[in-house]
């Protein structure tokens, strides 16, 4: 137990712990109290954080509720208050349900994959010996790339005219048109999304391997010949922790941390694009001028995450264990 | 149940010169508790790892019963180990740790049942079968660890120092309980320890090991009265044997110009093996200056040098030292080692048979 992105995943897990028992309203340690000199003194240095999360969190926040329910002149000469005129239009406009299908759809497929991939090289790389160390760094190199840059790269793979991967289906008979049709643009978001998610997931799986014991998978090797049965009873269970968190992680990064990608697949192309909910609430705010509709978006998308991570913590994270 | 037998076995790990075990030839009979015993990095847990199929076998051959288990994987040779940190599963419930196995091998459910709640009883593990393992002591720990060996009824109990993680009082007890059940059970057992106390108290036979190859096996008794050589010598017993550069003249061990026994050797350097438990404080005799004593209540441990060499006796009186004391042994007593291969030198004076257990 020396490595360090062991320490990694022991930060997470352990944090994750604290969450569940913050949750289930236990405190296994007692609460230390500092005593300070003057009343005021711990607010002092609390102060600068609490301004940060007010200035850059709670105001905007509360900027956003407040505009939702107005109608706001698209020059900014003045608003009219609406009730929940902006919600009853989102939430009814075909475009913006379609959208929302489209979210769930790219979230799931995208947290699928790309949890899947990074668990699968991770396992795979565990198991490599020799030149074990460039192996790793090739596969977590793609983490240092901005978003908007592996936006590019993947654009420059998927471009119309001299992009390999066109070729390719072109080779299959295949006309892909990337930013003109639906489907096309959707697997090239797809495919990016998940190829940026992948070096992230490896890290933490595989520093979640490797803090699983060496005696207990030796044990497991003397109770059971086969290895996917070794797998599936010793060594997922002991990833738990581990798949839960980047769980939470994706599916954040999907919903909110695509931006980047799909502004450079879906900028300055024909309007019947697929993008995700985040990247709608911009379109309509800021090129379309709706401040009141896409505050009202924003609304909806924070409730929908913030039940989202509820219900991740109420039903899932029960089954997890904590070693 | 069945008997081990060890052939010429010997690993060298790829891209190393020395073989970290040599020509190990052991034959255990079916029920025998061995114990391999030796400082650290002698080889004795690559050993035990080679008989469980963890590590490669690269020379030799190993049986258990009649079946040639070289290319076997460790869950087919029947085997069941006790890890020195336990190892257990730690989202699996202590019945569940035990059942592993036996689930794994296709056992029927009414038949593992029945096993983990025998063992359970047995270890004294009832109250805390629903229980995960983190919740348990060490000692409880070790307890499931034994019990997930007891229920797969295996030919064999590989054990790699599954004490050494425990506190002093538990580990003597622990110890007992090991001893007792293999007793109980029968089963052929192969235990690695690098406390020789460990190794004396449990082993029917002990395998001395030294930089991969075996020094000595033999009864833990015979062991410790005839050491094959200087390396077991000073590794069994405590405290160690120690060792003198002597020599014979006219039938008689001197030290530092002083004769200290007879012996039936020809004139010539040794190295001289006396242990502590053997000396006496005499009247006459070789002149020991006393350096400092280890008062351990029953007995105290005086250690001292005869010319510049050190030595240790157990004195049980509680008269106050001179500075300088004499002491004696009786000839039986005297070890006699080659002064440069360190091999045992057999003389007629010493005791040549070992009384059975």
């Amino acid at each position: 137990m020396t490595d360090t992105p062991l320490s990694l995943a022991e930060a997470d897990s352990t944090l994750f712990a604290r969450l569940r028992r913050w949750w289930s309203g236990e405190t296994a340690t007692p609460v230390k109290r500092v005593q300070f000199d003057r009343p005021l003194t711990p607010w002092m240095f609390l102060l600068p954080q609490l301004a940060v999360v007010a200035i850059f969190f709670y105001w905007p926040s509360v900027q956003a509720v407040t505009s939702s329910f107005y109608l706001e002149d698209p020059f900014g000469f003045g608003a009219t208050f609406v009730g929940l005129d902006n919600y009853t239009e989102a939430l009814t406009s075909r475009g913006y349900m379609s959208t929302a299908a489209f979210t769930a759809f790219f979230c799931v497929v995208v947290t699928a994959l790309s949890l899947g991939l990074g668990l699968l090289l991770a396992v795979k790389a565990d198991k490599v010996i020799r030149g074990a160390e460039t192996y790793k760094t090739l596969l977590i190199s793609v983490y240092a790339i901005a978003p908007p840059v592996a936006g590019l790269i993947g654009m420059m793979f998927f471009d119309m005219h001299m992009g390999p991967f066109t070729q390719i289906a072109a080779w299959f008979g295949h006309d892909l048109r990337v930013g003109i049709d639906y489907w096309d643009t959707a697997t090239a978001l797809i495919v990016i999304s998940v190829w940026k998610q992948i070096p992230y997931n490896f890290i933490f799986f595989l520093s979640g391997l490797q803090s699983v014991p060496v005696s207990v998978r030796e044990a497991a090797l003397i109770d059971a010949k086969s290895g996917w049965r070794r797998f599936c009873d010793i060594t997922l269970p002991l990833l738990a922790p581990t798949a839960f968190f980047l769980l939470v992680i994706n599916i954040t990064y999907t919903m909110f941390d695509t931006f980047p990608i799909i502004d450079v697949i879906v900028k300055d192309k024909p309007a019947n694009n697929p993008m995700t909910l985040v990247y709608k609430v911009y379109l309509d705010g800021f090129k379309g001028n709706d401040i009141g509709g896409s505050s009202a978006q924003s609304v909806i998308l924070m409730v929908v995450v913030a039940l989202l991570t509820v219900l991740q913590f109420r039903f899932l994270e029960r089954r997890v264990h904590y070693g | 149940m069945a008997h081990l037998s060890l052939t010429n076995v010997g690993k060298t790990y790829g891209g190393s010169a020395q073989p970290a075990v040599a020509d190990v030839n052991i034959e255990i009979r079916d029920g025998e508790f061995i114990v391999l015993v030796g400082p650290s990095g002698c080889g004795k847990s690559t050993l035990l790892r080679m008989v469980a199929g963890l590590e490669t076998i690269t020379e030799g051959e190993i049986r258990i019963g009649e079946r040639l288990v070289n290319k076997l994987d460790p869950a087919e040779r029947d085997i069941a180990m006790v890890f020195q940190n336990y190892a257990l599963y730690p989202h699996m419930s202590v019945r569940d740790n035990m059942a592993y196995g036996l689930k794994n091998r296709g056992e029927r459910k009414a038949v593992i049942e029945e096993r983990v709640a025998e063992a359970a009883r047995m270890l004294e593990l009832r109250p805390y079968l629903d229980r995960k393992p983190r919740a348990l002591s060490g000692g409880q720990r070790q307890r499931v660890a034994m019990g997930r060996a007891i229920v797969r009824q295996p030919s064999a109990f590989l054990f790699d120092e599954p004490l050494s993680n425990l506190d002093a009082k538990l580990r003597v007890s622990m110890r007992m309980e090991i001893r007792k059940l293999q007793k109980r059970l029968g089963t052929t057992s192969l235990y690695v320890t690098h406390d020789q106390l460990e190794a004396m108290t449990l082993a029917d036979r002990l395998v001395v090991l030294n930089g991969g190859r075996v020094e000595q096996i033999g009864a833990p008794l015979e062991v410790y009265r005839a050491p094959a050589s200087t390396f077991v010598a000073s590794f069994i017993g405590a405290p160690a044997m120690s060792l003198l550069d002597a020599h014979v003249e006219n039938g008689q061990v001197m030290l530092e110009g002083h004769a200290l026994a007879p012996v039936a050797h020809a004139a010539g350097p040794v190295t001289l093996g006396l242990r502590a438990e053997d000396l006496r404080l005499t009247s006459g005799g070789v002149p020991m200056r006393v350096d400092h004593v280890e008062e351990l209540g029953a007995q105290r441990i005086v250690h001292g040098t005869v010319g510049d060499q050190a030595l240790a006796i157990i004195d049980t009186s509680e008269a106050l030292l001179p500075e300088t004391v004499h002491l004696g042994v009786a000839p039986s007593r005297v070890h006699l080692f080659d002064a440069r291969t360190g091999r045992r030198i057999e003389t007629a004076t010493q005791p040549v048979a070992v009384p059975a257990e």
